[in-house]
């Protein structure tokens, strides 16, 4: 196949293309060494103050779709085909200001300022997306915004206000017309003296890629390795970029499951999906931010092997399977079996993760899962705690139980589920179960939390769970 | 000029207008230029710092020849290369080393910086560098520090009465401690200088900084040149919260030495994991505390042990334990009352200034001890809190020898408890909690008395410089720096009104030495109060200078001249402003002032901690309601009602935005901001990522905010306005105590220790479990 060296995308409307792109050179230092445009701020260059945020715009069906990201984990190469929005190009003709921006100065929704083009370019995004969201909706969409000033109170006014008002979108026709004609039609390929970047267009390529390359560095959403370049100042000489390979974009639904194809991000998860397993949403809009999850990935936050990723506890509880490719040859194991221990996974030198199958609900099984961290919102997870029950006529038919956050991988509760299976669903049940988690688990103390508190409130979320399938509902939930 | 409407009866954003920030255009469309974003002068290299791993530790071998060799790197700065004195402590006390020579006390502190043609270069050389560390015992916190007796400074005492023998005498006694963590500041922007050699050795620097005459002086020090040489500059902060008051000198000093080192301009960044691991927080503070209290929760005798975790340096613990210590009082007259500041030397990052400065943590402690009253007597917290109040007549007088003047506590707290429906809602959570095991709520009310100003008197202090130029527009200058509160806006107020001229005429541009020398940190409030005093002062004399042109050019007495709003009557003419600035300059009126204020002398001795210490007192009251999940510790604040004290607001929107923003700032202290330290010392709540400050859900779901109409008998202060940037975050204070209440009805009757700050999940989940196997 024929592969391109240079990186075409648009700039507020212009098209750049570049061929001297380092593989891991970030989008914030480029607009603000390379462009001097120095509207867009470093506050954390991690991905988790929002200072950075940028729009990054895709066609869907014709028409341009912005979403927000964080211009400092993001690598520049990876916005091949995109149009990128900065605070400096949504400017309304004759110099006006567009209504986020009008509202944020009438409600004195800045202070210091320096977060403030960060959170004008999500309020930006929010507000192409129209509708009338709600006072919880918009903190939701900005909770990957940190403000030190404000208190956020003027900032979600403003939002509330600029909602409906008409604007112009940054060059919208021209945008559109422009990211048809650079849609990527051949691999890039990028080499140079700081290392190459390859982005294979499909499933079969990237294969090939990694399997003749397994040193190189496999990169999706880039939310974990993004970290490893800012932070740890690691040198990535090879990077292969799972984003645009046509088949890991996929998602599939069957009555039975979906798949979920690995690059898909998070943003992306089918509303039925979400419909299934209500819980599963509920700790999906916890995971990193908008920003976040704009730009992350099932696959890559089960490839990862974090112990302390979100969805494979989750996902360990309902059941689902990952499928695996070398080369040619792919397989498929059962989630829970991936994991093997800290920092080690089922995944061969080469071998990419394809994707994951989730089984949708089976008739009489109940899905629970809570997210516990010291803060609602974009935060990690101290413990991350999934319950898939089976109860018929008040017994515990089976159980599958999976705590992220407890051991030094994403496992099941064996010990837990044992106790419960069989058993009447009564609060003695749910002691010996509480009490059998203790085997399960010797959860370590760190910075998010000591041992005892994952290890209280892990067997206590067993104990929600119990409360929450009473007959009688008591509130369970502070922020339901 | 031309859209100004001179007929108009009032001018454009004089004082009391919600005039908007004079930066908000600019920064919503990113056109604000913070320090990093100005173009860097032609050749400008960059630096980057060597952190020590290690708490304490002696270097026994520096080996940077790899470093030197590395690819673009111009220099290796160690303490060998400062010309002068490797210190940028404010007080001078060599304590504060710029870089650590051969001793490190603190795991972050800087060893050596590279400085190269780009960051990049001099953080890839940075990691070439052989270091062997002999490490020494460390002593991390306050226990280990009082067992080792490491003091920075001798204990200072503060005693009225007897305390010992009224405790004895009580019918109701408690003891226990209080504790709280630090806070990180967070500021947006991380810490920055920018270093660019001038001719004759002389050095500009652009430096984030709250305090530009004192990173002068120290960057003077460091260089061993004269004040004269150095001019500091800085045009706006992402951000402060008193992070940036003695700090950045730090930073500057480093950036300058490496200019004069490499006759380049030198730029030094930090990536926010270093600066949260190499700059200082919020005072920890532990408190002892011994009670004795009648049976209505009055209370007979107090002593308080305050035990400072001060870190490496003594920077300004002083007067920060000193300020714990003047509001461990609060709104309480405590008769028979003893406080000891412990001020302890730790190998930790330097404890140093954060909105607040030691009130909070002091006014933490007497809330607490409220409630652990409220709760061992079973009457509710605010009846006893009410029964301490401060009189106006008598009772009146603080344990440091203060009247308590303009007591407005009588009206404050009554019209809070009324609007926010306290005791109603005291019966609606009770009856929520009977039916809701899991979940419960609680409530709290808490008053706040807040003393504004600088202990010491020469640092009540303001300058500024006014230029009127001919077409009629003014260009200002003064000794604040603008760090998001709005201090340019409502300066430029001030002189809007005093020259009765549209705010619009006004440009006010970088705060910087060259223009206004010798000014303090723009901290403790009083920003406004000393600073557009100064601005008035000098808005006064061009005034006075134009009155006296009028009076001979137009042959009238003063009386017949009046400044009306963009036009100046003189007899029974009218001139517009534009007209007698030009008319002015032509007949060689000097149209430039300074403009200086000093605040009224305060009587106060630091060493005995008495006298008069502040200018005046801000009131407010806050009432907030919590729910917490009993199984997980998870918590929200559902309301907060909060009625405060800011005289008659100059700028009632800027003054509402720190209201609300220092009541979430003081929010996250209390509930989520938890720094955590490993066994060797090192931070590991390092990033954003770990550190949690409040996102935009973790607002309040309902905040009723108001002021306090404030028309009686107000200080002399400008417009009589009061300061308002610190006392809300104190009102935040009000969370623990709620989450506590909702922690207590959880737990069932009688008092409960623990919940200290932060009640993260965890402390809540924990102190429950601990209090009910106390219960069981």
């Amino acid at each position: 196949m024929v592969k391109r060296a240079t990186v075409r995308f648009l700039l507020n409307g212009d098209l750049i293309e570049m061929d001297d792109v380092g593989p891991t050179t970030t989008v914030l230092d480029y607009l603000r060494e390379v462009r001097d445009l120095r509207g867009t701020k470093e506050g954390c260059g991690e991905g988790d103050c929002g200072a950075c945020t940028v729009a990054v715009g895709r066609l869907e069906g014709g028409a341009v779709r912005y979403r927000a990201v964080n211009a400092c984990i993001q690598f520049l190469a990876t916005l091949d085909g995109c149009s990128l929005l900065t605070v400096e190009g949504i400017g309304q003709p004759g110099g006006l200001l567009h209504p986020v921006q009008a509202e944020m100065v009438a409600r004195h929704g800045s202070q210091c300022g320096f977060c403030t083009p960060g959170f004008i370019m999500s309020m930006y995004v929010l507000w192409a997306g129209g509708g009338r969201p709600s006072r919880a909706q918009i903190a939701e969409e900005l909770a990957g915004n940190l403000c030190r000033c404000t208190g956020y109170g003027p900032i979600v006014e403003a939002m509330e206000a600029a909602m409906g008002q008409p604007a112009v979108l940054a060059a919208e026709e021209r945008i559109a017309r422009l990211l048809a004609m650079i849609r990527p039609e051949e691999e890039l390929l990028l080499s140079g003296p700081r290392g190459s970047f390859h982005a294979p267009l499909t499933l079969a390529s990237l294969a090939r890629a990694c399997a003749e390359a397994p040193e190189a560095t496999v990169l999706a959403g880039g939310t974990d390795v993004g970290l490893w370049v800012t932070k740890q100042n690691r040198k990535l000489r090879h990077v292969i970029y799972t984003g645009q390979v046509a088949e890991l974009l996929e998602v599939r639904e069957t009555p039975e499951a979906f798949f979920i194809g690995a690059a898909v991000r998070y943003s992306d998860l089918p509303p039925a999906l979400l419909a299934d397993y209500p819980d599963f949403a509920a700790v999906l809009r916890r995971i990193g931010s908008r920003q976040i999850r704009n730009l992350g990935t099932v696959g890559g936050n089960i490839a990862n092997g974090s112990p302390i990723g979100d969805t494979p506890p989750l996902l360990i509880a309902i059941g689902a399977r990952l499928l695996l490719r070398h080369g040619e040859a792919q397989r498929e194991v059962a989630l829970e079996d991936y994991f093997l221990a800290y920092g080690k996974q089922d995944r061969a030198p080469g071998e990419v993760v394809v994707g994951v199958t989730i089984p949708r609900p089976a008739p009489g099984w109940r899905f629970f899962a809570f997210k516990l961290s010291k803060r609602f919102d974009q935060d990690i997870s101290a413990v991350c705690g999934a319950f898939n029950l089976k109860i018929a006529r008040g017994r515990v038919e089976a159980a599958r139980i999976a705590f992220g956050g407890m051991a030094a991988t994403p496992k099941r509760a064996s010990a837990a589920e044992a106790a419960l299976t069989g058993q009447p669903w009564t609060e003695a049940t749910v002691e010996a179960s509480c009490a059998a988690l203790e085997r399960d688990f010797s959860p370590i103390t760190d910075m998010r939390a000591s041992a005892d508190y994952r290890r209280q409130a892990a067997a206590n979320l067993l104990r929600k769970v119990h409360v929450e399938t009473a007959p009688d509902r008591v509130p369970t939930r502070i922020r339901a | 000029m031309g859209k100004i409407d001179s007929k108009a009866d009032a001018i454009a954003g004089g004082i009391r207008s919600r005039l908007e920030h004079e930066s908000g255009r600019k920064h919503v469309t990113g056109t604000a230029a913070y320090l990093d974003d100005m173009p860097e002068p032609r050749g400008t290299l960059h630096l980057y710092p060597c952190l020590s791993p290690h708490a304490h530790a002696r270097i026994a071998r520096l080996d940077l020849s790899r470093v030197e060799a590395a690819p673009g790197v111009r220099a290796v700065l160690t303490s060998a290369d400062i010309p002068g004195t490797n210190d940028f402590s404010h007080g001078g006390l060599g304590d504060d080393r710029v870089f650590s020579d051969r001793l490190v006390e603190y795991a972050g502190q800087v060893v050596f910086v590279v400085v190269a043609d780009s960051r990049a270069a001099a953080r890839d050389a940075v990691a070439l560098a052989e270091i062997d560390y002999q490490e020494l015992p460390a002593i991390l916190d306050v226990d280990a520090a009082r067992a080792a007796g490491s003091l920075h400074e001798p204990p200072r005492v503060l005693r009225r009465g007897d305390s010992a023998a009224a405790i004895e005498a009580a019918p109701h006694r408690l003891s226990g401690r209080v504790s709280n963590g630090g806070q990180e500041h967070f500021y947006l922007e991380s810490q920055i200088a920018l270093a660019v050699p001038k001719e004759d050795g002389d050095i500009h620097l652009y430096s984030a900084t709250q305090d530009p005459s004192a990173v002068q002086t120290i960057v003077a020090r460091v260089l061993d040149q004269p004040a004269n040489s150095v001019t500091v500059e800085v045009r706006r902060l992402g951000g402060g919260f008193g992070g940036k008051e003695t700090v950045p000198s730090h930073f500057a000093a480093i950036a300058a030495v490496a200019a004069r080192r490499t006759g380049r301009p030198v730029k030094i960044r930090l990536d926010r994991d270093d600066d949260m691991k190499i700059t200082g927080k919020r005072h920890e503070m532990h408190t002892d505390f011994r009670v004795g209290f009648d049976g209505e929760g009055r209370v007979l005798g107090i002593e308080f042990d305050i035990h400072g975790a001060c870190g490496n340096s003594l920077d300004q613990s002083i007067p920060v334990l000193n300020r714990a210590v003047f509001h461990a009082d609060n709104c309480y007259y405590l008769e028979h009352f003893r406080a000891t500041c412990h001020y302890w030397k730790t190998h930790t990052v330097s404890a140093v200034a954060f909105r607040g400065f030691g009130s909070p943590q002091g006014l933490l402690v007497v809330e607490r001890v409220m409630d652990r009253i409220a709760r061992h007597l079973g009457r509710d917290p605010l009846a006893v809190r009410q029964a301490n109040f401060y009189g106006t007549a008598t009772r009146n007088i603080t344990p440091y020898g203060s009247e308590v003047g303009d007591n407005l506590l009588g009206r404050v707290v009554p019209a809070l408890v009324a609007s926010s429906d306290y005791h109603a809602r005291r019966r609606q959570i009770a009856a929520f909690n009977a039916g809701s095991p899991v979940l419960k709520k609680g409530l709290a009310l808490m008053p706040l008395k807040y003393g504004v100003g600088f202990g010491l008197n020469f640092l009540n202090q303001g300058g500024a410089l006014l230029h009127l130029y001919a077409d009629g527009s003014l260009h200002l200058n003064h000794g604040g720096v603008e760090m998001g509160q709005g201090l340019h806006t409502k300066v430029a107020q001030v002189v809007a009104e005093e020259l009765q001229v549209d705010v619009a005429r006004i440009r006010v541009s970088a705060t910087t030495t060259e223009k206004v020398p010798n000014t303090v940190a723009t901290a403790a409030s009083s920003g406004t109060d000393i600073n557009a005093a100064a601005a008035r002062n000098a808005a006064g004399k061009i005034r006075a200078r134009l009155v006296d042109f009028l009076c001979r050019d137009g042959s009238v007495p003063p009386e017949q001249i009046e400044f009306l709003p963009n036009r100046v009557r003189v007899g029974n003419q009218e001139i517009g402003f534009d007209d007698l600035a030009e008319r002015a300059y032509m007949a060689r009126v000097p149209l430039s002032a300074t403009g200086s204020y000093k605040a009224p002398e305060n009587d106060y001795d630091p060493v005995a901690m008495t006298g008069h210490p502040y200018r005046y007192y801000v009131y407010g009251a806050a009432v907030a309601e919590v729910t917490i999940d009993t199984l997980t510790g998870e918590n929200a604040v559902d309301r907060v009602d909060i009625l405060h004290d800011v005289g008659r607001s100059l700028n009632p929107a800027l003054d509402f935005g720190q209201l609300e923003g220092g009541f979430v700032q003081g929010m996250g202290w209390m509930t989520t901001e938890e720094l955590v330290w490993d066994a060797a010392g090192r931070l590991r709540t390092h990033a954003p990522s770990t550190y949690k400050i409040p996102a935009c859900a973790d607002r309040p779901r309902e905040m009723r905010m108001a002021f306090l109409d404030n028309t009686g008998e107000i200080p002399d202060t400008v417009f009589h306005s009061k300061a308002i940037g610190e006392p809300p975050l104190c009102l935040a204070l009000v969370v623990l105590s709620a989450l506590a209440d909702a922690v207590a009805q959880a737990i069932g009757p009688g008092d409960f220790a623990g919940l200290d700050a932060p009640a993260t999940a965890e402390n809540i989940l924990l102190t429950l479990q601990r209090n009910r196997r106390a219960a069981a």
